[in-house]
């Protein structure tokens, strides 16, 4: 077991970062799978109104997927944005508040799209 | 003791004017875009909900909805808001298409450098291609 904190603490070698690489493509793989759930239902013949777009959203299984996929895109996110910050901000004040920065961002983005789909 | 450390050579990602200055290959393109167009979706994270909030909080929020397309919204024309919408139909299909390679890369591990440049090429056109057809229903063309 690689020991993740004091002084021998992992932070290099072939397994550092393999647990976020991991887990942005499991998130990316339900994000996929929900679009694709979406577009098929859009797809379907019909008027496409509020009551077809909203009857999308209003079964509980819809709600839950949507639920899942909130919390996995903001994890998604915050990977593919650390990643960015690691790579190009050097100076550790500015990149620790820009994370900072961005974890408020996608948190509190995440809590505006839950509260949509559950007061419907 | 730091006086005593060698001076060791330190190397870092190449600076974005040497980027620029580069002929990237097709699979370069594909893998900056797709950092890109992330980074584009997570900045316009904000306005995507609002239009996911409106458009099923109720009928009068979808209207409001609607109506950005036609009237604007606030001090933005509608054209903007289209335009803004069509950067966004972009940024996730090129996002989508191009991390579904990245995954069939990951999973198969078969990849020469003829695929990867052809992959690279089929995801930039498609997501352009679908991009285009996806604009020209939000401009109203069909």
């Amino acid at each position: 077991m690689a020991t993740n904190h004091g002084s021998g603490r992992l932070v290099v070698g072939a397994h550092y970062g393999s647990r976020d690489w991991l887990g942005q493509r499991a998130t990316a793989a339900l994000i996929a799978l929900f679009t694709a759930v979406v577009v098929v239902q859009l797809l379907l013949p019909g008027e496409l109104g509020y009551y077809r777009w909203a009857g999308i959203f209003a079964p509980q299984w819809m709600k839950f997927l949507t639920f899942v996929v909130i919390i996995a895109l903001a994890l998604h996110a915050w990977i593919g944005v650390r990643d960015i910050w690691m790579d190009y901000i050097k100076p550790a004040g500015l990149r620790l508040a820009l994370q900072v920065l961005s974890i408020v961002w996608l948190v509190g983005c995440a809590g505006w799209a839950v509260q949509v789909i559950w007061r419907l | 003791m730091a006086n005593t450390l060698k001076q060791r050579p330190e190397y870092r990602n190449i600076h974005i004017t040497q980027i620029l200055a580069y002929r990237m290959p097709l699979a370069g393109l594909v893998s900056i875009l797709h950092r890109i167009s992330g980074a584009l979706l997570i900045l316009l994270l904000p306005f995507v909900i609002w239009l996911f909030d409106n458009s099923l909080t109720s009928e009068i929020t979808f209207d409001r909805f609607a109506s950005a397309f036609t009237s604007g919204l606030g001090v933005l024309p509608g054209w903007f808001i289209k335009l803004v919408c069509l950067g966004l139909i972009w940024a996730y299909l090129h996002h989508l298409i191009a991390g579904l390679r990245f995954l069939w890369m990951d999973v198969t591990h078969k990849m020469s450098k003829e695929q990867g440049r052809s992959s690279a090429a089929i995801t930039l056109a498609l997501s352009l291609l679908l991009t285009v057809a996806l604009g020209a229903k939000l401009f109203g063309l069909y």
